[in-house]
């Protein structure tokens, strides 16, 4: 799920393995299941527990080195193909479920139930869960998320288009080279909106697109809008979804800056930190703006792509104090393989 | 025949290059319209100051700007001695476009065309503006109230107002530094910033925020509450009806 939404699409793939809300789902998942187990085989709740914390003790230790050694092998079992890579992912739970078997009876004497009552457990368990994987992946995958992210993506606020080519047409007499820029910038801009935005895009290119579109609003603001850049720590190699930024900073114009007749500041701060890519925007912010629904909107509908994207490994959290609005992104820093 | 008299106009916008946009195209019109523009302002007290100034026949009014909007620009002027034909000028918003249709006012959408541009002057000549139906499509209450003096015009901010009290024909609005008084009934005031003042008595509403305290008072043998103001030395009886307010302000 790294590099596009949808590149898994029709004949299958592993989760991966390495993703953090996919190992929380095989967790709960797991657990669930030796809970269900627990209670089938006891008379009441009580009994149940006590059978539950015994079948942790044999379920935990497999399940914990399972998502440790799939977590390393990811990589690799992504290259090959599906069904071979189930094959492995099969060799490689029986493999550990036998290690453990016999770790078990030398360290600890006790004697348990046969092996081949283990495989069995062992390798229905594994089936369902890429069962489960695979279906969701399909459900998410093509269709459906395409569908989603056009519909998402298509949201351009259209204040922002017709202000745009009114402050275009007032350049077009005085100072029509000046308007060309504009509508260059604005063609760029419009370009990126209106394109296939599944794949993962250079940051830089995105920070590209937000000076563009400041650049325009900077037109018809003027010096009501100030900018602060803060790019010094920015990994310039890093990957992040289309579109990312550009709402967030058109949010920022429409709800700080234009309600002011005072200039304002806008402040984008992006750096990485270990294996993490954190985007922090700031913008003045007053309260009693009746414009609260637009705005959650465009939070809601970044906040879904970079669902779709990261799953659980992306934030995004806002808040406000001393009359400053604040979004902070945080994603995983993926970096792009071409330098 | 004679020319008719030049048509007196004037730009209110909060951007430039919109301002600029419309005078280029008001110059267009000049060859089919007499018109002359009188001045251009940027936000919504210079313009009312401006047209309270000038002699003006329409002011193009951009509805969404910062302070105060179109709308409420719209609403003083129409208390003007003279009040202007006013035309709206947007370029998207969906609340103030269906208001304006519901009340058959005339809007132009930006960008604006030359020949819907003169289209509304022509008309804005002869449609006089029409009061009450502003105050119907507001959407919040006023920033600020406007009072006259000497063909002068004060805008008071509703932050800085500490009560409203009505006196015969007139209100008095108190403000830290002085009053001003204005021609609306207290009623109506009451209805549109309810949320920011609590009625005190019969004839006089009290800002929440410029409530300093409560004393009780002795006169002529009956004892009754006194307001006490922040800015001001000034009381403010509370009448008998209205005791109750004293209690809702000790609890909070």
């Amino acid at each position: 799920m790294a590099r596009s939404i949808n590149q898994n699409a029709y004949a299958g793939a592993l989760p991966n393995f390495r993703n953090l809300g996919i190992m929380l789902r095989i967790l709960v998942i797991v657990n669930m299941t030796a809970a269900a187990a627990a209670i089938v085989k006891s008379p009441d709740l009580l009994a149940g527990w006590r059978q539950f914390i015994e079948i942790s003790a044999l379920v935990e230790p497999l399940l914990i080195l399972s998502l440790l050694v799939l977590a390393t092998l990811s990589s690799v079992l992504r290259r090959i193909p599906y069904w071979a890579a189930v094959v492995v992912v099969l060799a490689v739970e029986l493999a550990l479920a036998t290690a453990l078997y016999l770790a078990g009876r030398i360290l600890l004497g006790d004697e348990p139930s046969s092996l081949e009552r283990y495989w069995a457990l062992v390798a229905l368990t594994t089936v369902a869960l890429l069962a489960y994987f695979n279906l969701r992946e399909r459900a998410l995958s093509p269709a459906l998320s395409e569908a989603r992210l056009q519909a998402l993506q298509a949201r351009i606020r259209p204040h922002f288009l017709f202000n745009s080519i009114n402050a275009v047409l007032s350049l077009i007499r005085k100072e029509p080279q000046r308007a060309e820029a504009t509508l260059e910038d604005m063609a760029d801009l419009f370009r990126v909106l209106m394109a296939d935005n599944r794949e993962l895009t250079s940051l830089t290119r995105e920070i590209e697109l937000c000076r563009q579109y400041l650049g325009i609003e900077q037109l018809r603001l003027g010096e009501r809008l100030q900018v602060d850049w803060q790019l010094d720590a920015m990994p310039r190699d890093a990957l992040v979804p289309p579109l990312v930024l550009q709402p967030l900073l058109e949010n920022a114009v429409y709800h700080g800056i234009e309600p002011r007749s005072e200039p304002g500041t806008i402040s984008v701060h992006v750096y990485a930190e270990r294996d993490e890519l954190h985007a922090v925007l700031r913008n003045p912010y007053r309260e009693a703006s009746d414009h609260h629904a637009g705005n959650r909107m465009a939070l809601a509908n970044i906040r879904e792509r970079l669902a779709l994207h990261f799953d659980a490994e992306a934030t995004l959290a806002t808040k406000v104090a001393d009359d400053i609005f604040q979004v902070r992104i945080v994603m995983p820093y993926i970096k792009s393989r071409e330098p | 025949m004679t020319e008719p008299r030049p048509l007196r106009v004037v730009i209110v916008d909060d951007e430039a290059p919109a301002r600029s946009r419309l005078r280029d195209l008001l110059a267009d019109c000049a060859d089919e319209l007499a018109l002359a523009v009188v001045g251009e302002a940027a936000n919504g007290r210079a313009a009312i100051e401006l047209v309270a100034a000038a002699r003006v026949d329409v002011v193009l009014l951009d509805v969404r700007m910062p302070e105060m909007d179109g709308i409420e620009v719209a609403r003083h002027l129409q208390k003007l001695e003279r009040p202007p034909a006013v035309v709206f000028a947007t370029a998207y918003d969906e609340f103030a476009i269906r208001a304006f249709e519901v009340h058959a006012i005339d809007y132009l959408l930006k960008p604006i065309r030359l020949t819907r541009l003169k289209e509304a002057l022509a008309r804005a000549r002869s449609a006089p503006p029409r009061p009450g139906v502003l105050n119907e499509i507001a959407r919040a209450p006023r920033t600020h109230l406007s009072a006259q003096e000497r063909g002068k015009v004060h805008l008071i901010p509703m932050a800085e107002v500490l009560y409203l009290k009505a006196e015969l024909k007139y209100v008095t609005v108190r403000t830290a530094l002085r009053e001003h008084l204005i021609e609306e009934p207290l009623t109506q005031l009451e209805e549109e910033f309810g949320e920011r003042f609590v009625r005190m008595h019969r004839n006089c509403l009290v800002a929440r925020a410029a409530v300093r305290g409560f004393e009780r008072v002795m006169q002529d043998g009956e004892a009754h509450w006194e307001v006490l103001l922040n800015g001001v030395e000034e009381r403010i009886a509370v009448s008998r009806r209205q005791q109750h307010v004293v209690r809702e302000f000790g609890k909070t």
